[in-house]
């Protein structure tokens, strides 16, 4: 027991030693990154690691130290939270699409000097002047996704795979997945009907309702990331997800196994994000934010965070690559960017909005009716 | 019965620990498959010790847990201390609520009323950045103290008050009294609320949470971001490491505990006599 005692006062001094070095080094900038978790190639499995190699970069360019804090956050709510109590400072963060709306609206970015975001040249067409950012100040496009249903062809039949109605479908009563968030749910319904996912009228809410009724007895749950376990252990057998999602999935599928088969396909019409870069009101380095972001946008960065992601990238050095679409292999590249007419037009027609409190409030109150069904 | 008793304990350990077990077997699997076992791998601990960010989660959640347990078991202990000695019951059973509150508080009113007080003081001192490491660390100090206090207070009630008085009486001075005869009655008393406030510290996520500041992100927090993707096995692997540590200490607390306790009756008994 004494021994122990004993052993406080070292651990304390370990303590001072460990927390003191983290001001040596002399000059060293700092950068907050605040981003998705998972989110940036980190190095593991012989990955590039960016974000270090960003430091490594600008010591090389610049002649200096810099040091970036990299943190995470798990939903657009979250990263909202955190910014608007005014506690904390980071440099670049990684929001999604109706999330910059809203921070736009509430003057929570600083508008970008895209004369030091060079690079913003790589950015395609189809990606630029969205929604969110109509004169596109604010923004630097980083993934963006559409969103797919993921099925078990060892318990699906092929004939019944195509548009939402496998949702619905009655033979694979318990095999079913809906996600567990009201405005993606109700997107389901929403495009299986037709209507226009970012309505304001009660009545359309209301027939979206009904449907996810009539769907509610033949879920097997309503889940969000618990769906990787679930769709590759075989416990399930239809869900939705992102594309890239997909991929992940069948990176924990066992390869050998007679009881998972999955496969993927794209239902008319449906979901499209775009996660951007943006720079927050509170940044305390804005030159050295753009610097961040320009780089990621160079191409081995690019490549490095898209094959890690798995998520489509708006960057064309990344699509021309040739070491990308080898590395990927044929199957990711055809269904990681499926043909499409016009990006802009799928997305600008589909991709949610930001809705009206009181559309808001009412979509709740429906979405508590759906779950204690 | 006896019979009857021990599948019941069985089930409970079973309860207990398969999920453990599961998670300790797959942090080997060659895959990410956490259904099949498809063959024997480090794989994962090394991808561990590769990434940068996930470590220094690690360290930063020793840190905390390690300075905010010394420093809540310091004035806890003294504050335990102060708290005996007081005269007056009503004062007493007044105190001892206030200290409760931390404790029976929902963690995520202890965690919002924190960042907001650090808010509103920030602001008020003019800062950029009102959370940072020391507001983390004041957070997790506050909500240890009333299980230190909780710890201490019964083993000074159990100690026999004649024995700091005959320190005294033998030439003690009040501090060397305290140290000399007090402290070791009630250290299994404090070294038990230290190992509590080190624990509670460890795997605090709300209260964390809400008090994190940019550049230190501690492991619960990671873990939790992590599901935009899948958590990777990586941190089966972690969990693995850190479930042996705890067991290790534990073992050497549990031997070290009966070497004391030996002694207590071998003391006892010579007193008797």
């Amino acid at each position: 027991m004494k021994k122990i005692f004993a052993m406080v006062p070292a651990l304390a001094l370990a303590v001072v030693l460990l927390l003191s070095c983290a001001g040596c080094g002399g000059k060293t900038l700092t950068l907050n990154v605040y981003n998705w978790g998972e989110y940036i190639s980190d190095g593991s499995e012989d990955s590039l690691n960016t974000v270090k190699a960003f430091e490594e970069w600008y010591q090389k360019e610049y002649g200096q130290k810099v040091r970036v804090n990299y943190d995470t956050f798990s939903s657009n709510e979250d990263l909202y939270a955190k910014l608007s109590s005014g506690a904390v400072s980071y440099d670049v963060i990684f929001p999604s699409d109706y999330m910059i709306a809203r921070m736009v609206n509430e003057n929570m970015l600083l508008p970008l000097d895209y004369g030091n975001i060079p690079n913003f040249e790589y950015i395609t067409e189809d990606f630029r002047n969205l929604y969110y950012d109509p004169q596109n100040q604010f923004t630097v496009p980083y993934t963006y996704g559409v969103v797919g249903v993921i099925y078990n062809a060892k318990v699906v039949d092929e004939n019944d795979a195509n548009g939402w109605d496998l949702l619905w479908n009655e033979n694979y009563s318990g095999n079913i997945l809906q996600f567990n968030n009201p405005r993606d749910a109700f997107g389901t319904a929403m495009y299986k009907l037709g209507i226009d996912v970012n309505t304001n009228d009660k009545a359309d809410w209301d027939a979206a309702q009904a449907e996810l009724l009539r769907q509610r007895p033949l879920l097997k749950g309503m889940v969000m990331d618990e769906i990787y376990n679930m769709m590759a252990s075989g416990e399930a057998a239809i869900g939705t997800y992102y594309a890239g999602d997909y991929f992940t999935m069948l990176d924990m599928v066992d390869e050998d196994n007679d009881i998972v088969d999955l496969r993927f396909y794209y239902p008319e019409p449906t979901n499209y994000y775009v996660d951007a870069m943006c720079i927050p009101s509170c940044c305390q380095n804005k030159e050295l934010a753009e610097i961040f972001i320009n780089y990621m946008l160079s191409e081995e960065p690019a490549v490095a965070n898209a094959e890690f992601t798995y998520y489509a990238s708006p960057n064309s050095v990344v699509l021309n690559s040739q070491q990308y679409a080898e590395d990927m292999g044929e199957d990711f590249m055809e269904i990681i960017y499926p043909p499409m007419d016009s990006f802009r037009n799928n997305y600008q027609a589909y991709a949610y909005q930001n809705l009206d409190a009181e559309t808001l409030a009412y979509i709740n109150e429906l979405w508590e009716k759906v779950k204690i069904n | 019965m006896k019979r009857a008793s021990r599948i019941y304990t069985a089930l409970i350990l079973l309860f207990l620990f398969a999920p453990i077990v599961i998670l300790l077997v797959f942090s080997f699997n060659e895959t990410k498959s956490l259904s099949v076992f498809s063959g024997f791998s480090m794989k994962w601990y090394r991808e561990l010790f590769r990434d940068r960010d996930t470590l220094s989660a690690v360290r930063n959640t020793l840190v905390l847990a390690v300075i905010s347990s010394l420093v809540s078991t310091v004035m806890g202990t003294a504050a335990a201390v102060g708290m005996h000695k007081l005269r007056s019951k009503w004062y007493r059973a007044a105190l001892d609520t206030v200290t409760n509150i931390p404790m029976i508080n929902p963690d995520i009113i202890t965690g919002i009323s924190l960042m907001l007080m650090f808010v509103f003081v920030g602001r008020f001192f003019g800062l950029a950045t009102s959370l940072s490491f020391w507001t983390m660390l004041l957070a997790h100090i506050t909500f240890c103290l009333p299980y230190v206090i909780l710890q201490v207070l019964p083993k000074l009630r159990q100690m026999d008050p004649a024995l700091p008085e005959a320190a005294r009486d033998l030439g003690c001075t009040p501090l060397q009294a305290f140290f000399k005869a007090e402290l070791p009655e009630i250290l299994p008393g404090i070294i038990t609320g230290m190992i509590m406030a080190f624990t509670l510290s460890l795997d605090d996520f709300v209260i964390s949470y809400f008090t994190q500041g940019n550049g230190f992100q501690t492991l619960p927090i990671r873990i939790y971001s992590m599901t935009k993707k899948t958590v990777t096995p990586k941190m089966y692997a972690l969990a693995t490491i850190i479930f042996f540590v705890i067991l290790t200490l534990l073992l050497i607390s549990n031997l070290t505990d009966q070497d004391d306790g030996d002694k207590h009756k071998t003391k006892k008994v010579k007193s008797e006599d």
